[in-house]
């Protein structure tokens, strides 16, 4: 025979749909969800070019607020006009770079951590150099900068340091409280379970006012501790219990087994835990713990509540000015996207996190 | 080799026997915690003799002295501290109560919405769920509360999206039957429907165990929802008055208004919430495989009785522990009101600590409210979830 005749090359059929095909699928499947298309196009085409026009063809970016009122789109001008009292309040005016550096530091130090190779000893001491030495440019008092009294510290930067300071001390309160909740010592256990649920119980505020009016009595006469650390105290505390609980589950988690390898290597209790345990345990509960950290991220807006000036308070006290009055949706939006900014960035974050600490899926696309 | 296991009893130092070591760490604990207890409840006494604070709850007693802007009951500020602070009580589970309901039916529809197979649905329901869980509650409280105040117009050129209704900064106003006797007597058909329901599905699920029929329980308890209070309302002499709201002055006279501050603590602890309710439905019931739908549907079950008798009892159980806690923050959230004005039991209770300087009862008397507020919510839930547990054998 012959050489046999090439078959005709036959292209597997199509995986692909076309642009059509995609529409057919995914719009208007049935009669049911076309309707639904139409109502939600419908609903869509009357808002969006509304909003846009609001937004962005009407809008005002950087004028007077005289002119804001006579113009009929979004006043963005409130907020960039107020820009730097929104963001740092009322730290004094020539010494506004300082907070800014301090945030800048912040975001380089939160960048340079995101990559998990780098993560070893050397990381852990960059941020316990770099947290006292934001600390230390915002209050000031040395190398000829002039003091700045915390009472004055307001705005993005106190937010900040309310979220970042809450969490890194919230963390390992809350690992300890976890495994004082999983101990055999009853006492322990009794006083860890009692913290955890009394402050689960609680809404925030209450710890806040505690702070506020009640933590005062506390302390020794003449002994004053001030108010943004006391709110700090009260997150911290707050945050700490949430985190416990978080933690406990991937204690649960950890099979006997390993308690049981551990012990009959003779490992003692702390080498167990550090060495074994925990590794595992806070490696499981990654994407709850970061669920904790946004809410406590979100929580630190609550503390307009006991008068202290963070983000929120400086836009509020920018929108009680009687020239800027009557612009607040426009300035909440703003806020309401750094917000989202934050914690999208924060979970996304932990999504990625979570795939590469998955074993097993380091190479698998998803 | 017998004599190793027989080593004399000294062989383990007393401080290196576990069980002395775990009862000397205890008491060190229970030691420290006592000794700062007691070192705070000296600096308290201190404190409040120098101040000459009275403590004790004495104050309850005493006239409040304040107005409370809204109240479920009559109040004024001739009463008590004690029944100002059982209004803000009152005005706090209002607001979680009728909350929790909206939420709940939100966030199942957003949730079943992301799920869609239309994609433009699934995805708008995506963008709800992201957006709204990632703002803080209090900046939305805020904006609602501000977008009722600066855009909504004054009363005399209030919105009316429908005949009757009434949208402005003095809040919604809505139209609502003039009083009659015969709402009682609906009131009652209806509680008596809920019963009758409960009932009907009992005797439904028993005779389905035993003889495998199935009973329209949905539809039959659809209709006695419906028609036990239609008819009591028909026999009760068909009242059909509308107390309309009207433009009298500069405010609205007649029908039901919600005050700015309460629409706005509820849009916002609604949406907020349904935005995390939505992505627990969401996740409840893509915990059920889709062997399980397949597998009804090859039964000859209808799409209907698939998620009543497949899914849903499998979902729910995902579903109501997240639930729950989700109830419980709406609650404890509710507290939020004291920022926008609204007199919930913080709110009142903080005017109080203000007016009595009575600032640790007042904290106390917060906490331990909402502590029994979660304490009764979880022993509820719990109880409801045992029941609809997982029963193996």
């Amino acid at each position: 025979m012959s050489s046999t005749t090439p078959a005709e090359t036959v292209r597997p059929p199509s995986t692909r749909l076309g642009p059509w095909g995609w529409l057919k699928v995914n719009l208007f499947s049935s009669w049911f969800n076309s309707l639904l298309t139409l109502v939600t196009v419908g609903g869509l085409a009357w808002v969006v070019p509304r909003f846009v026009r609001w937004a962005f063809w009407n809008a005002l970016w950087y004028t007077p607020a005289e002119a804001c009122r006579a113009g009929g789109g979004a006043c963005w001008s409130v907020i960039t006009k107020n820009l730097r009292f929104i963001l740092f309040g009322f730290y004094p005016h020539p010494e506004q770079w300082r907070p800014a550096v301090a945030m800048g530091l912040l975001l380089a130090l939160l960048w340079y951590s995101k990559e998990r190779t780098r993560w070893s000893k050397r990381l852990v001491w960059l941020w316990l150099v770099g947290l006292p030495v934001m600390g230390l440019l915002m209050r000031g008092g040395v190398f000829g900068l002039p003091v700045v009294e915390t009472e004055k510290w307001s705005g993005l930067p106190l937010t900040l340091l309310l979220s970042v300071f809450g969490m890194v001390a919230a963390y390992p309160l809350g690992v300890i409280l976890a495994l004082g909740r999983r101990s055999r010592m009853p006492a322990v256990k009794s006083l860890c379970v009692a913290y955890i649920e009394l402050i689960r119980g609680v809404p925030l505020i209450s710890l806040l006012f505690m702070s506020s009016v009640m933590f005062p009595l506390f302390l020794p006469e003449g002994v004053t501790v001030n108010k943004i650390l006391r709110a700090l105290a009260a997150i911290i505390l707050f945050t700490a219990a949430y985190i416990a609980e978080v933690v406990r589950g991937g204690l649960q988690a950890i099979p006997r087994g390993q308690y049981e390898a551990a012990e009959s290597l003779g490992l003692n209790y702390v080498q167990t835990m550090r060495r074994i345990v925990l590794p595992q345990a806070l490696k499981i509960v990654i994407p709850p713990t970061v669920g904790v950290l946004v809410s406590a991220f979100k929580d630190t807006s609550l503390v307009v509540i006991i008068g202290l000036y963070e983000i929120l308070n400086t836009t509020k006290s920018t929108l009680s000015n009687p020239q800027w009055m009557g612009f607040s949706s426009e300035a909440y939006l703003f806020l309401a996207l750094l917000y989202f900014l934050g914690c999208f960035s924060m979970s996304s974050y932990s999504r990625r996190l979570e795939r590469e600490l998955t074993p097993g899926s380091a190479g698998r696309t998803r | 080799m017998t004599q190793a296991s027989d080593a004399p009893a000294g062989a383990t130092r007393f401080w290196n026997d576990p069980a002395n070591r775990a009862l000397a760490f205890q008491a060190a604990v229970l030691a420290v915690v006592f000794a700062v207890g007691w070192y705070l409840f000296h600096n308290v006494q201190a404190n409040l003799a120098r101040q000459n604070i009275a403590t004790g709850f004495g104050f309850l007693g005493r006239e409040a002295g304040f107005e409370i802007g809204e109240s479920p009951i009559p109040y004024s500020a001739a009463d008590t501290y004690l029944k100002a602070l059982w209004v803000g009580v009152l005005n706090t589970l209002r607001v979680s109560f009728i909350g929790i309901v909206l939420t709940v039916i939100l966030g199942a529809f957003v949730g079943i919405a992301r799920l869609s197979t239309n994609w433009l649905v699934s995805k708008l329901a995506g963008a709800y769920i992201e957006v709204l869980q990632d703002v803080p509650v209090l900046l939305q409280l805020f904006f609602w509360y501000a977008l009722f105040n600066e855009i909504l117009p004054s009363p005399r050129q209030a919105l009316s999206p429908l005949p009757g209704v009434y949208l402005c900064n003095r809040g919604l106003l809505l139209p609502v039957p003039e009083g009659h006797p015969a709402y009682g007597w609906a009131a009652g058909a209806f509680v008596a429907a809920c019963v009758l329901i409960w009932a009907v599905r009992r005797w439904a699920h028993r005779r389905q165990e035993a003889t495998g029929k199935l009973f329209p329980t949905f539809r039959v308890g659809l209709a006695l929802l419906v028609g036990l209070p239609v008819l009591a309302w028909w026999l009760g002499g068909a009242p059909t008055a509308l107390s309309v709201p009207h433009l009298k002055g500069f405010n609205f006279r007649g029908g039901l208004g919600l005050s700015p501050e309460f629409a706005a603590l509820l849009l916002g602890l609604v949406l907020y919430t349904s935005a995390f309710v939505a992505e627990i439905v969401r996740a409840g019931i893509q915990s059920v495989s889709h062997g399980q739908t397949e597998a009804a549907m090859s039964l000859g079950l209808t799409p209907g009785q698939t998620l009543n008798l497949v899914i849903l009892p499998q979902a729910l159980r995902v579903i109501v522990p997240p639930l729950t806690s989700q109830m419980l923050n709406l609650t404890k959230n509710s507290s939020l009101a004291v920022a926008i004005g609204f007199p919930d039991f913080v709110s009142v209770a903080n005017t109080t600590i203000n007016q009595t300087g009575q600032a640790i009862e007042g904290v106390l008397l917060i906490m331990v409210v909402y502590l029994m507020f979660s304490l009764s919510t979880s022993a509820f839930m719990n109880w409801y979830n045992k029941r609809i547990a997982l029963v193996e054998r």
